[in-house]
């Protein structure tokens, strides 16, 4: 069998007597769509921290593309194929839309210092090609006719898809969405689901999606994991999770607290 | 500015010419004068190399001075050596590779201080800073080479308006083809958001070096040009006020804005000359200015970049 794309083996961490994650494991293959649902703190944030190396697990393994991810800082592991986006969105926020994007093409590129202070041909040619994938990537969201705005004066639902666009220009091979609609209303939401699930046909990404909204994620997601009080406590396909006992229990229980 | 001058190298070509024709007519010009402009063009160096660590890239350094100092002393001990050697004659064509000299320990110092600057932030790395450029003046005060608490003195007077516009033009230019290049808007995704830029790959702590060893290594050269120009220095020169004086342009340039950070480098330079009064608490004023400008215009007293209206929402 061929090594999945993500692993993560008996995954915990602990922030002071905290439990937060607790023995999670689960598997994303290439190109997958993943659901990551579960109620308010149950320790959805908290796994992609600890996937993209924010947070180191206290215990057990995370494998990524073949290899673990132990002790990498995050910008190695964007270089090594995943990028993510915010549930509190971090965009940069003094610079233009356009910029945005820009920064995040960097990573893969050889031309640093010398060639911004040369300013030759070759740095041209290339500062062009990083124009042209940026726009094209901005069409796809729709927002190449906010390219020179500041980012933060974008309205909330561009600042969202700007998050997207911007972890897309890193050319991931797992793209990690936290609440990528929170805030939208639901025709926004909707169309939101659409466009990931046309990225992912074009880009031919993998994605690992954290999403609220159960009527969203039932949609487009191929498989679902459920988190409670950072324990997995199910997963499966939507019909699988829709009728799940233990699933509707911690639903039903969050909606009773 | 990039949309309209196609190519910077063009626009540096230019400037240095200007540099140029600006020292040839110096003769004429009177000595306070040009000596004053000379002065300028040293606050404008020192302004738009710690506008790389402080504006763009968000670091909070008060060490300017110190490096500053380094160079000074560098440059100046490398050309009192050769006066000595090779005689006067010779010594405008080691003034250069002495300069440069300057700015390369400088840099290193920067190196050195930049790499704490990987764990410390805001505060922390301002104290940091300030205690380097504090530990560097001791350490001169206490040389004997470099002459103890009296400083260096009869430095040949190499610095002239020519040197000094030729390497004003060449900060710019570094600075401002750094930052204008996608390589470069690291530094300030960097200073937006730490973690949203490493979460793109941008490796936070190789930007902050980076900056602190380029910002350290014109501060080098601004303090080669300063002791080439007052031909004498001490240690006291260089201490925390000097190093004050260079983070306020930056702040009432308007962090980050090139052009603001140098309008504010020329004002704060003529003020105390034109106006006694003003050198006297110029401390006081620079403070009371800080504080005003925090309350009325966050942006930076000299930023007068358009506003942009917020789209709806
Ligand atoms: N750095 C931290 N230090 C201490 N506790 C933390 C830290 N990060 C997360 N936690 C805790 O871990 C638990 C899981 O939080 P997390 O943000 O992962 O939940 P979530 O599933 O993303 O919730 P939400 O749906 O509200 O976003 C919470 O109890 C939270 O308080
Ligand atoms: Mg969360």
């Amino acid at each position: 069998m061929i090594a999945p794309l993500l692993e993560l083996e008996n995954v915990t961490i602990r922030f002071g007597g905290l439990v937060a994650v607790s023995e999670v494991n689960l598997r994303v293959g290439d190109g997958e769509l993943i659901g990551l649902i579960g109620p308010n703190g149950a320790g959805k944030t908290t796994v992609f921290n600890m996937i993209t190396g924010v947070y180191q697990p206290t215990d057990g393994k995370i494998i990524f593309g073949g290899k673990p991810t132990a002790c990498q800082k995050p910008h190695v592991l964007t270089k090594r194929g995943m990028a993510r986006t915010f549930q509190n969105i971090r965009l940069f926020g003094s610079m233009s839309v356009f910029d945005n994007v820009r920064a995040a093409t960097q990573l893969h590129r050889s031309h640093g210092i010398r060639q911004a202070l040369w300013r030759g041909r070759s740095h041209q040619t290339s500062e062009k090609e990083v124009e042209d994938r940026v726009l094209e990537l901005l069409e796809v969201f729709s927002l190449q006719d906010y390219r020179d705005e500041l980012a933060k004066s974008l309205p909330y639902g561009g600042q969202r898809r700007l998050e997207i666009v911007r972890a897309m220009a890193t050319q991931p091979k797992l793209l990690l969405l936290d609440e990528p609609a929170a805030g939208m209303n639901p025709s926004e939401k909707e169309d939101l689901m659409h466009l990931i699930e046309f990225i992912r046909k074009r880009f031919g990404m993998a994605i690992l999606l954290v999403e609220h909204d159960m009527k969203v994620v039932m949609g487009i997601c191929e498989r679902i994991a459920v988190l409670e009080y950072g324990r997995k406590i199910a997963e499966g396909t939507p019909k699988e999770i829709q009728c799940h006992p233990k699933v509707i229990e911690a639903y039903l229980g969050a909606a009773a607290v | 500015m990039s949309r309209i001058f196609k190519d910077p190298r063009l626009l540096l070509l230019i400037a240095i010419a200007g540099a140029v024709v600006a020292g040839l007519s110096a003769d004429k010009m009177n000595p306070y004068y040009s000596g004053v402009v000379i002065d300028i063009g040293i606050a404008i160096i020192l302004a738009v190399s710690l506008n790389l660590i402080n504006g763009h890239t968000g670091q909070f350094s008060l060490g300017h001075a110190g490096f500053m100092s380094v160079g000074a002393y560098v440059s100046a001990m490398i050309t009192l050596a050769l006066q000595k050697s090779i005689g006067p004659a010779a010594l405008p064509w080691a003034f250069l590779p002495a300069l440069v000299a300057g700015g390369v320990v400088a840099a290193l110092a920067g190196l050195l201080v930049g790499v704490p600057s990987l764990r410390l932030k805001g505060d922390y790395l301002a104290i940091v800073t300030l205690g380097f450029g504090e530990i560097i003046r001791v350490i001169f005060q206490n040389v004997e080479a470099a002459g103890a608490a009296s400083g260096l003195s009869g430095i040949p007077r190499l610095t002239g308006l020519t040197w000094t516009f030729t390497l004003v033009a060449v900060t710019v230019y570094v600075v401002g083809c750094l930052v204008n290049s996608t390589y470069g808007r690291g530094f300030i995704a960097v200073h937006d958001d730490e973690v949203a830029a490493s979460s793109m790959g941008l490796n936070p702590t190789r930007y902050k070096v980076t900056a602190f060893v380029i910002g350290a290594f014109f501060a080098g050269i601004a303090g080669g040009l300063f002791a080439h120009h007052k031909t004498s220095i001490t240690p006291q020169v260089f201490d925390f006020m000097k190093s004050f004086e260079v983070v306020v342009m930056v702040i009432l340039g308007g962090m980050g804005r090139t052009a603001g950070v140098i309008l504010a480098a020329i004002l704060l330079t003529l003020a105390p000359e034109f106006l006694r009064a003003v050198a006297e608490y110029r401390m006081i004023i620079y403070a009371l200015l800080i504080i005003f400008m925090m309350i009325a215009r966050p942006q930076g007293l000299f930023n007068f970049e358009r506003k942009k209206k917020p789209l709806a929402h």
